[in-house]
């Protein structure tokens, strides 16, 4: 007899989501193309000015990967709640939390890393100045989990209701819109030649903040979810 | 072939699960109950009740997955909290929990890498005595019904559960299935498991003698029918 360890169900829970994104990856890749479409469109709607771009470049980059995490947010726990595993994963003698950390991971690891991954291109697509890199990929870094932290608690909470896709576009946003301006806000400043430390040490302590608290919201929302 | 349905139990052991008046509320309407029933190590109770008597919805509550309106449940003699399942409790619902795009086999490593594995068993040996062998790198998806069922009840053999709580477990499955259901619950009563299943009675529990419990309307008192 053989209980197993929470680190062991962690463990085959991430193979599992990692596999079934795998199984699905038509899907999976579509958030990816979707923020790769809205950058590769921006130049041409607004004209090739160099200029122009350069000021945009890092804030669309930044709204494009917003809205990719947004489009797959929804499917985080709707497959596990309709086929009944969700109800396992309740059930079973591992926290909850620790659990639904290792299913945020996983929509972190593949919505949103491919595309922190090919960020240099698209900055490079919009003329993004060399020297903002860095500071672009550090926020980009910094913000994304936490999107993914927020969005999932947003989701344990609409995932019982049917049709839930417009409520949870507008819990969301709301929570959504800071990190975005802190995110943006170090990427101007430093296009500006100011400090840019102070947002992505905010940024930094939502994420900290978050990845405490966010996966015991999920599991306190989730649990309300399945009665 | 009555083997185990009722193994002397010590009287001061206290019984795997109990129910002690208990009801079960939505929107302020009983939809059962009280309910006062034991199950003891190697019993299995056959609770019977007709289309929307609140079957599922008890078997929720048992498990901890919703609270009872009153009253309570205990588990070995303590009151039950899904904190206190720790290994105890295997639940097969009308949702099976298996992931369609994976195959027999990965679904069971999860479900052992999640719930733990009970000693002398593998998933292959599991999947021959639910008579899937030859399935084991079929996607589910690919299964039909009767045999996803199946492999949900090979699942059920290689968690260390003592307490299986089974939601029509003979739905979908043809006379064999519903023969191989009554000898896995024979085997699991005779190494001191205990089983509750639930039926509206088209298919029955034929071998050996179980306790029936018949669920009523609320106003009426659970029945418990000879045997």
């Amino acid at each position: 007899m053989s209980y197993g360890s929470t680190a062991g169900a962690c463990r085959a829970l991430l193979a599992r989501d990692l596999r079934l994104v795998w199984r699905r990856r038509g899907d999976a890749l579509n958030p990816a193309l979707f923020a790769i479409m809205v950058v590769a469109l921006f130049p041409f709607a607004l004209g090739p000015e160099p200029q122009v771009l350069q000021r945009i470049a890092a804030g669309t980059v930044l709204v494009a990967l917003l809205l990719a995490g947004l489009l797959s947010l929804d499917a985080l726990f709707r497959s596990d709640l309709e086929d009944g595993s969700l109800e396992q994963l309740v059930l079973s003698p591992h926290p909850l939390a620790l659990l639904l950390a290792c299913k945020i991971a996983v929509h972190w690891l593949t919505t949103a890393l491919p595309l922190l991954v090919c960020a240099p291109l698209l900055g490079e697509l919009l003329n993004l100045p060399p020297a903002l890199r860095p500071v672009l990929l550090a926020s980009l870094g910094l913000s994304t989990p936490l999107l993914s932290l927020i969005g999932a608690v947003c989701v344990a909470l609409t995932v019982g209701m049917r049709r839930s896709g417009m409520l949870l576009a507008l819990l969301v946003l709301p929570l959504y819109v800071p990190v975005l301006i802190f995110a943006a806000g170090a990427c101007n400043a430093a296009q500006n030649g100011l400090a840019f430390t102070a947002p992505l040490l905010w940024l930094g302590a939502g994420l900290a903040l978050s990845l405490v608290l966010a996966p015991l919201a999920c599991a306190a929302a989730l649990k309300i979810s399945l009665t | 072939m009555v083997t185990g349905m009722s193994i002397p139990d010590p009287i001061d052991a206290p019984p795997l699960l109990e129910a002690r008046g208990l009801t079960f509320l939505r929107n302020e309407e009983p939809i059962f109950g009280p309910l006062d029933f034991a199950l003891r190590p190697g019993e299995v109770v056959l609770m019977e009740g007709d289309n929307g008597a609140g079957k599922t919805t008890l078997l929720k509550v048992l498990s901890g997955l919703l609270e009872p309106g009153a009253g309570e449940v205990r588990l070995r003699g303590e009151p039950l909290t899904l904190a206190r399942l720790s290994h105890q409790v295997a639940l097969l619902g009308h949702l099976l929990g298996l992931k369609l795009e994976l195959s027999a086999l990965e679904n069971l490593r999860f479900a052992i890498g999640l719930g733990g594995l009970r000693a002398g068993i593998t998933p292959h040996q599991a999947l021959k005595s639910v008579g899937l062998e030859g399935y084991e790198d079929v996607a589910v998806r690919q299964l039909s019904a009767g045999q996803k069922k199946r492999v949900a009840l090979a699942r059920l053999l290689l968690v260390p559960a003592a307490l299986w709580l089974l939601d029509e477990p003979y739905a979908n499955l043809d006379r064999e299935g519903i023969e191989l259901v009554n000898r896995l619950l024979e085997l699991h009563a005779r190494r001191g498991g205990a089983a509750l299943i639930t039926s509206h009675g088209a298919y029955a529990y034929t071998s050996g003698t179980p306790r029936r419990i018949r669920l009523r309307a609320p106003g009426q008192p659970a029945q418990e029918l000879a045997a």
